[in-house]
């Protein structure tokens, strides 16, 4: 007995959407045995995972507002990923939106001006197209690599944050904590649930969330990116300009993430200090992927990879575990959605030796094991 | 002392690790596989090499396991993209991922302890020449193999028939394959040599360099082997000189501090990431020293049709 894997005729959707759920089950179980070997009870960590996070609306906030910069970054990533152009690179971006969104907030000290956080947000969202609009030139004028200049760009960045922190931008009562002074009432967004530190930031992810959706169904500029990414050639063809896209997921992303940044800082943080995301921005990639490229998928991407944040900081302080274990889990996750999304194209066949295998055999799994 | 030659000194020891990572990398790709994942297999590297250190005593244990977790992680990227045909970009992407979240959790108990340095070999009459001594001759055995990695690279690509059928399978496995050539073959040994390369470079961070484990260690260098690779224009020579060229800008910050120049730390730490930038805008600016130089089949899965 053997089997074979033969091409579907055509993509299957429902593989497409029980993918990621076979990827979270995957994960589960390999987490399962990895727990049991080292002597931790699996059914309490699975606990402090899946159910905490759900059990008061104290928690629930939590998962909303760690959701909030995974969603914003997902959603722009997803743009870019449909499109076959490769931000990874939205750390950074995140961490720019940041810089310019926290310089305004200082800059207002504590002033109680109504165009404080509006301007924030603003300088929030330029700062992140900025530092996007760098590898989208580079790419467009000079055939430079998007992958490896987003990363590049996102140590800059970092880097450029820390001598803030750490120079002109340090709270002189700080006693040397590489930090800034806290942001003023006027430059801190107010809690959307009372009891919870939830920001209005998951309200205007979750808006983005429906324009995105919007726009890549309904009009043209979301009907090109999906061609280019889809039938590059028939992009070309078409006269659809690659250029063009390029700019656009971008700058989207950039936006975004700068969103997701200057909400960072001017929510839960309140204030600039070295670390201000536990790598949203690269989570964002594997958000965007559990999300199948869907606006709306992101969300449920969004919210997964929250629950992980979440359940390995309570792992942490409740277990002894390391923290580590989320970013673990984050790969896990991302490498069985890619193996399990090959079921999307293919379909296993059994075959007995007898019968006569199928003319296009792409895969036995006989020799892949 | 001169205080140039402990310069030089050091820009050898910061290459080291870019050489080996790019050389595996250079072959991973002429076979016509992208493989992004270098960042996490140096950091499952440096974490295997100080845990085995740790244990035995023994630097050559260290980079023995240290290669052999770089191999075992670029086979769940090779059944991935060779046998199930994932898109290679992603693939590598969840490579590094995994690897940065796997190695912090395995080297949760080891970070901040020291481990002693690997000693440079000491060669009598060679190593006490003035100043070429110091030079040449002072080094730990671990730069040396990697000019003799450079060696035994430039050799196979170049004068074996083994690395005439992998440049082939890298331009056009179709053909190679019809001429009865095994392409899933050659490229698992490929996608295995960068494996156990990208091992032997993480582990030099964490034995040679620093030497202790500390998380994320690698800050970016398993990407600016990959900017080296496109840099070197997949050509071994160029990838090591390359490699020295960046391992001297990664010194800069003696350089600066030897002139008494007053620049902030973090604008020298940028100096590596910005000039991978440079670099490679320099290089993919004609678009023909790309497509002259690059594998025309890179990143791209290949299933042998019956």
């Amino acid at each position: 007995m053997m089997f074979v894997l033969e091409r579907r005729a055509n993509p299957s959707f429902r593989m497409a959407i029980a993918s990621p759920i076979l990827a979270a089950l995957g994960m589960m179980v390999t987490g399962f045995f990895l727990f049991s070997a080292l002597g931790k009870d699996p059914v309490e960590v699975f606990y402090l995972f899946f159910v905490k996070p759900l059990s008061s609306t104290y928690d629930i906030g939590e998962l909303l507002l760690k959701t909030t910069p995974l969603l914003l970054c997902g959603l722009g990533l997803a743009m870019g990923f449909r499109a076959n152009i490769w931000n990874i690179g939205a750390e950074g971006q995140l961490t720019m939106g940041a810089i310019a969104g926290g310089g305004v907030a200082l800059w207002f000290g504590d002033s109680d001006s109504m165009w404080a956080m509006p301007l924030m947000l603003l300088a929030g969202v330029l700062g992140g197209m900025i530092w996007a609009a760098i590898p989208a030139y580079l790419r467009t004028r000079f055939n430079t690599n998007e992958i490896l200049v987003t990363l590049m760009l996102v140590y800059i960045a970092q880097l450029a944050l820390s001598w803030l922190v750490h120079g002109p931008w340090r709270d002189p009562e700080g006693q040397n904590y590489p930090q800034s002074r806290g942001f003023g009432d006027a430059e801190t967004m107010s809690v959307l649930i009372d009891g919870t530190r939830v920001t209005w930031g998951i309200v205007y992810a979750l808006g983005l969330a429906l324009v995105a959706w919007v726009v890549s169904q309904k009009t043209i500029a979301g009907f090109r990116m999906q061609v280019a990414g889809m039938a590059p050639a028939a992009a070309a063809y078409a006269g659809f300009s690659e250029k063009r896209n390029i700019w656009i997921a971008l700058l989207v992303c950039g936006a975004t993430a700068g969103l997701a940044g200057i909400c960072e800082v001017a929510g839960p943080i309140g204030r600039l200090q070295q670390q201000i995301s536990p790598g949203y921005g690269f989570a964002a990639i594997i958000v965007a992927w559990i999300g199948r490229l869907h606006p709306i998928g992101v969300i449920f991407g969004a919210l997964l990879m929250s629950l992980l944040y979440l359940g390995g900081e309570a792992a942490q302080m409740g277990m002894s575990l390391p923290s580590a274990i989320t970013g673990l889990f984050q790969g896990l996750l991302l490498f069985y959605l890619l193996a399990a999304d090959l079921f999307i194209t293919f379909r296993l066949k059994r075959v007995r030796p007898a019968e006569r295998i199928d003319p296009k055999p792409v895969v036995t799994l006989k020799s892949a094991a | 002392m001169n205080p140039i030659v402990p310069m030089i000194a050091s820009t050898v020891v910061a290459a080291t690790p870019l050489i080996y990572a790019a050389l595996g990398e250079t072959i991973v790709e002429k076979a016509g596989v992208l493989n992004l994942g270098i960042e996490g297999m140096m950091l499952i590297g440096a974490v295997a090499g100080f845990a085995a250190t740790l244990a035995t005593g023994s630097d050559t244990v260290g980079f023995m396991a240290a290669a052999g977790a770089g191999v075992a992680l670029s086979l769940a990227f090779g059944f991935l993209t060779l046998n199930l045909q994932t898109n290679q970009v992603a693939t590598g992407l969840a490579l590094t991922l995994f690897g940065i979240g796997l190695s912090a959790f395995v080297g949760h108990n080891l970070a901040g302890t020291p481990l002693p340095p690997l000693p440079p070999i000491f060669i009598p009459g060679l190593s006490s020449i003035p100043i070429v001594g110091d030079l040449l001759f002072r080094y730990d055995i671990m730069v040396y193999l990697s000019l003799v990695l450079f060696a035994a690279v430039e050799w196979f690509l170049i004068k074996s028939h083994a690395g005439l059928t992998l440049r082939a399978i890298g331009e056009s496995p179709s053909v190679a394959h019809a001429i009865g050539k095994s392409v899933l073959t050659t490229r698992y040994l490929a996608v295995m040599f960068g494996g156990a390369c990208a091992g032997i470079a993480g582990a030099y961070l964490s034995l040679v360099q620093t030497p202790m484990w500390v998380e994320g260690m690698s800050a970016g260098k398993g990407w600016i082997a990959l900017a080296l690779v496109v840099f070197g224009t997949w050509k071994p020579a160029r990838v090591v000189l390359g490699a020295y060229l960046f391992g001297g800008v990664t010194q800069f910050q003696l350089f600066a501090q030897g002139f008494g120049l007053p620049i902030p730390t973090e604008f020298l730490s940028m100096l590596p990431y910005a000039a991978t930038v440079v670099v490679l805008v320099i290089i993919c600016r004609d678009p023909k020293t790309i497509l002259l130089n690059q594998p025309a089949s890179l990143g791209i899965s290949f299933h042998a049709a019956a």
